[in-house]
């Protein structure tokens, strides 16, 4: 145990003090040059649902907008950028952020470290990341530059060319998208490098590579992903800067320029980023469902080799995002293939977890809950993307509302369920309080009816024939009442993360104190006190199996006799 | 016992409930019968392609979700916690090759199969060779509207396509050439066909044969600015007698008639003439649609407002009122001038 008891108790003086200013600008000071890994991680998770707040707002304002035809609550402009900031900050500044938040606090834990391997790049990669957010909003009020007028870019996250070019998109939002995605991705990037260093080089004595937590596991594998994803996006930003600005002709069709390519880098970078999304999502499931199951993971070399398994094939299809664009028929056939290719991996996944619960005795704390919710979701997620590979099919769902409803089933079904599960498993061990298991159950009995409510529903206007990113429709086509459903859902969810918002806020200052250990865990981290002290471990753990923890609690039958 | 009985049995039966509900959903509220451009509604051979393949991979899936979502839904009920448990820890099971062997191979299987069956159906539509009474129409995409041209027949139209209905006996298909003027489009009209992107340097083609007639709605499916919501498509499917006819009336130079000439001067004299054409006058522009047969068509504005004198004048007056955003500037004319300019352009049959 830590040294949380001074010798001297008795004598500190322990009158209440008003903080002075001094005092607060240390404390902040503290947290600004902080290059402990756990303050970093707390910093990105607190900065990523900041931005789930505001691009939660955003979707609220589409959803109005959307709930009855010929709604005037935004105008055409503004409803397009709502749609593309939208977009950008949940993958960039609200997923990534989160998730490799997780990853910093948790890694070095779980792996018996004292810090990441590269501690100030791990504080640079945050800032850069930061910056990058930063940037992208700032375009509200500098986008237009000389003009003083404010404007956000409008043109998609997936920002084709050429609606990107200067002559469709004069001023400076879209300037701002590109360059806060370039600066975001290198923290990005550092983040990753930062992850698979620390997961290769600092394991604890014992700790073989099939020894390590899934979680460490799949956040390894997600950033040898990022390294490969991010850097296309990367480029492809820069020439469409270069474009904009040095005459150059990538993407610029006046000019015979392609608009083709820039689909190939961006969904080159994009396929793959969701998969950095969601493996990490993966991981926390990874984590949960045993614990709560009672059980070890049902196949854990499956497992890792599944997600590895992803990781390549994810890199092989694409154009599956591009099956409207005019591939031939062979390259159609090829991009099918390989996009049901995935579906294995995936499935082999799902077919785990069902068995670690299998046999189990579940308790149905937040935390599992969530992760229930996760699997029925991110099964049917993969289904309706074994739809969308389906190229004839894809003909019709692309750019429908179909599309909206498979993947906001993943980010949100499954991710965004999943980060939810992770908050409430891993908040005692930050703060050294638990959260409300009350506030617990609103907030994930409403968010699920919500939830389903909104995105069961997309995909039924999507067989209507409704397109993606419209800021009204026509009010014959029969997608009125689906859509005003499809509203009210939406602000079921929005109300639900207010509650989920606050208990975070009232369980800090009055939530039951969490202990060491208040799941009867078997990872690393929950050996350390909670909150950990900055340096971790005491004295360096050493582990012999996979459920350290578990060997401790039952030296009657460890899980070492039974490892492979 | 009871309490956590009754927790999971909630939890299992909420999602499966809420999927049901919701599935029904569409039938109980979708409004209007024939008014959806529903995919399952499918009125041409690339459609119902489509449609059959999406029943039978609607069927797989639909069969592994039940199986699948079935085992964990009885899993989670099966093995939930009971105030009666004791302390112990149930059995540690850490995997077993012959199982996962078995969920291995299974998933292969399904894949194969599905990507056969999709892999006909692809080079089914999409080469498909092109029979010699197929009618070309070349449709370029503009920012927010639609340009049809028929270059065998010297028809340039907007935003209204007429085609002749195609049957098994006599077949006319339609064969669409697809490009585009500014930025990326997308050409869906989902009773007739899947979509297909109009990307500038980069045609595209695809075919629809029709087999009933009547009117068949759509829209542009990739987002291309600021009015990419009211970029609608229309697509008429005519007899072949009304089509030949429509074509004859459509091959005839503007309409000229005195009595609105004023209206013909302003049109004539003002901007209008640099991006809008009617044959037979000075107005040759091609930014915007050509207006040569304009009363032919039901809607104005690329299906934003409907073909009436009233919503003339207010496009004419400003454009922004119906489509804010669209490309054609407000002129600052006076009412009687564009009174006028209404009155001419109302002849234009
Ligand atoms: C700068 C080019 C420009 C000028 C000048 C212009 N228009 Fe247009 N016009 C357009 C464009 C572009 C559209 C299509 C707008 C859309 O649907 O988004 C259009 C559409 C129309 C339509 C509807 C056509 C249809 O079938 O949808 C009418 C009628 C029309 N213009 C009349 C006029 C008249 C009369 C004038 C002169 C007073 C004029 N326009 C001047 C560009 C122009
Ligand atoms: C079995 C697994 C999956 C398959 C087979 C699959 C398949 C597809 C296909 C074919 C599309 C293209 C749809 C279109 O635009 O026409 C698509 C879109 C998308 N998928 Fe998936 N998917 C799977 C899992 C995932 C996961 C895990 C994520 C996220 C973490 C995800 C996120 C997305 C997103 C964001 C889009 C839309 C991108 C856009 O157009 O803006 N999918 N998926
Ligand atoms: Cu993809
Ligand atoms: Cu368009």
């Amino acid at each position: 145990m830590a040294d949380q008891t001074l010798p001297i108790a008795g004598s500190l003086d322990v009158t209440p003090q008003r903080l002075s200013r001094a005092q607060v600008l240390e404390w902040l000071h503290g947290w600004v040059v902080t290059v402990d890994h756990k303050r970093l991680g707390i910093l990105y998770v607190v900065y990523g649902i900041i931005f789930l707040l505001v691009a939660g707002a955003e979707a609220m304002a589409i959803r109005i907008q959307l709930a009855w035809p010929g709604m005037h609550f935004l105008s055409p402009e503004l409803y397009n950028e709502m749609f593309t900031m939208h977009g950008t900050t949940m993958v960039f500044l609200v997923g990534m952020t989160i998730l490799f938040g997780f990853a910093n606090y948790l890694v070095p834990l779980m792996i018996g470290a004292r810090d990441m391997a590269f501690p100030r790049l791990n504080a640079f990669s945050f800032w850069m990341t930061a910056f990058g957010g930063l940037l992208i909003y700032y375009s509200f009020i500098g986008g237009f530059g000389l003009y003083g007028m404010g404007a956000a870019p409008d043109v998609g996250w997936w920002a084709y060319a050429p609606l990107t070019a200067r002559a469709f998109s004069p001023g400076h939002a879209t300037d701002y998208w590109a360059l806060a995605l370039i600066v975001a991705g290198f923290g990005t990037l550092g983040t990753a490098i930062n992850i698979i260093a620390t997961a290769l080089s600092m394991r604890c004595r014992g700790m073989s590579l099939l020894r390590m937590p899934l979680f460490v596991w799949l956040m390894l594998v997600t950033s040898a992903l990022t390294l490969i994803t991010i850097t296309p996006l990367t480029a492809a930003q820069i020439m469409l800067l270069i474009d904009r600005y040095l005459g150059g002709h990538f993407f610029d069709t006046q000019a015979g320029g392609s608009a083709v390519v820039w689909m190939h880098f961006f969904w080159i970078f994009g396929h793959p980023e969701v998969y950095v999304l969601v493996m990490p999502a993966f991981g926390i499931a990874n984590e949960i469902i045993p614990v709560f199951s009672r059980k070890a993971i049902f196949g854990y070399p499956a497992m890792v080799a599944a997600s590895v398994g992803i990781a390549f094939v994810s890199m092989g299809v694409w154009a599956h995002h591009m099956f409207t664009v005019g591939m031939t028929s062979v390259g159609n056939a090829f991009f099918v293939l390989s996009t049901m290719l995935v579906g294995i991996p995936t499935g082999i996944k799902i077919f785990n977890w069902v068995a670690t619960i299998w046999g189990g005795k579940i308790r149905f704390a937040t935390p599992m809950l969530f992760c229930l919710g996760f699997l029925f979701q991110f099964l049917i997620a993969g289904l309706t993307g074994i739809m969308l590979s389906v190229a004839p099919w894809n003909w019709q769902l692309h750019n429908s509302y179909f599309v909206i409803a498979h993947f906001h089933y993943v980010l949100v079904g499954a991710i965004v369920f999943n980060i939810f599960a992770g908050i409430y498993y891993w908040y005692p061990k930050v703060t050294g309080r638990m959260l409300s298991e009350t506030l617990g159950k609103w907030h994930f009995w409403l968010f699920l009816i919500g939830f389903h409510i909104t995105f069961d529903t997309m995909h039924f206007v999507g067989f209507l024939g409704m397109p993606r990113s419209i800021y009204t429709y026509e009010p014959d086509r029969g997608w009125n009442h689906l859509n005003f459903i499809i509203s009210i859902g939406g602000m079921i969810q929005g109300i639900a993360v207010l509650i989920f918002a606050w208990n975070l806020v009232q369980s800090y200052f009055r939530g039951r104190k969490a202990g060491n250990d208040p799941w009867d865990a078997w990872t690393l981290e929950w050996s350390t006190p909670s909150p950990p002290p900055a340096y971790n471990f005491a004295t360096d753990p050493v582990v012999h199996s996979r459920r350290p923890l578990w060997d401790l609690k039952h030296p009657e039958d460890p899980d070492w006799k039974y490892e492979a | 016992m009871r309490e956590h009985g009754a927790r999971a049995i909630r939890l299992v039966s909420l999602p499966l409930l809420c999927f049901a509900a919701v599935s029904a959903a569409p039938i109980a509220w979708a409004d209007g019968p024939q008014s959806s451009p529903s995919i399952f509604a499918p009125a041409s051979t690339p459609a119902s392609s489509i449609q059959d393949l999406s029943w039978f991979v609607l069927a797989i899936t639909g069969g592994i979700f039940v199986t699948v979502g079935g085992l964990l839904a009885w899993a989670i009920f099966r093995y939930r916690a009971r105030k009666t448990d004791d302390d112990s820890e149930p059995a540690q099971i850490y995997g077993s090759t012959q199982v996962e062997l078995a969920w291995t191979v299974i998933p292969i299987l399904i894949v194969v199969v599905l990507f056969l069956t999709t892999a006909r159906i692809i080079f089914a539509i999409q080469d498909a060779p092109k029979p010699q009474v197929a009618l070309d129409v070349t449709v370029v995409g503009h920012q927010f509207w639609w340009e049809f041209r028929y270059p065998k027949l010297g028809i340039v139209t907007a935003n209204e396509l007429h085609v002749p209905v195609s049957s098994a006996l006599e077949p006319r298909p339609t064969f669409l050439h697809l490009l585009s003027a500014d930025v990326d489009h997308s050409f869906w009209v989902p009773q007739l066909a899947g979509k297909t992107d109009l990307i500038p340097n980069h045609p595209n083609d695809m075919w629809i044969d029709p087999r009933h007639t009547g009117l068949y709605v759509g829209q542009c499916a990739q987002f291309c600015g600021v009015e990419h919501a009211k970029m609608l498509l229309r697509v008429y499917v005519d007899t072949p007698e009304e089509f030949d006819t429509w074509v004859k009336q459509q091959r005839q130079p503007g309409m000229q008639d005195s009595s609105v000439a004023a209206g013909r001067h302003i049109f004539e004299t003002e901007a209008c003439t640099n991006c809008h054409t009617i044959a037979g006058t000075a107005a040759t522009g091609t930014f915007g649609p050509n207006l040569t047969h304009l009363e032919s068509r039901a809607t104005i504005a690329a299906g934003a407002a409907l073909n009436t004198t009233e919503n003339l004048h207010a496009w004419i007056q400003d454009p922004d009122h119906f489509k804010p955003g669209a490309l054609m500037p407000a002129m600052q004319l006076s009412g009687e001038q564009i009174d006028e300019l209404v009155a001419y352009l109302t002849t234009l049959h």
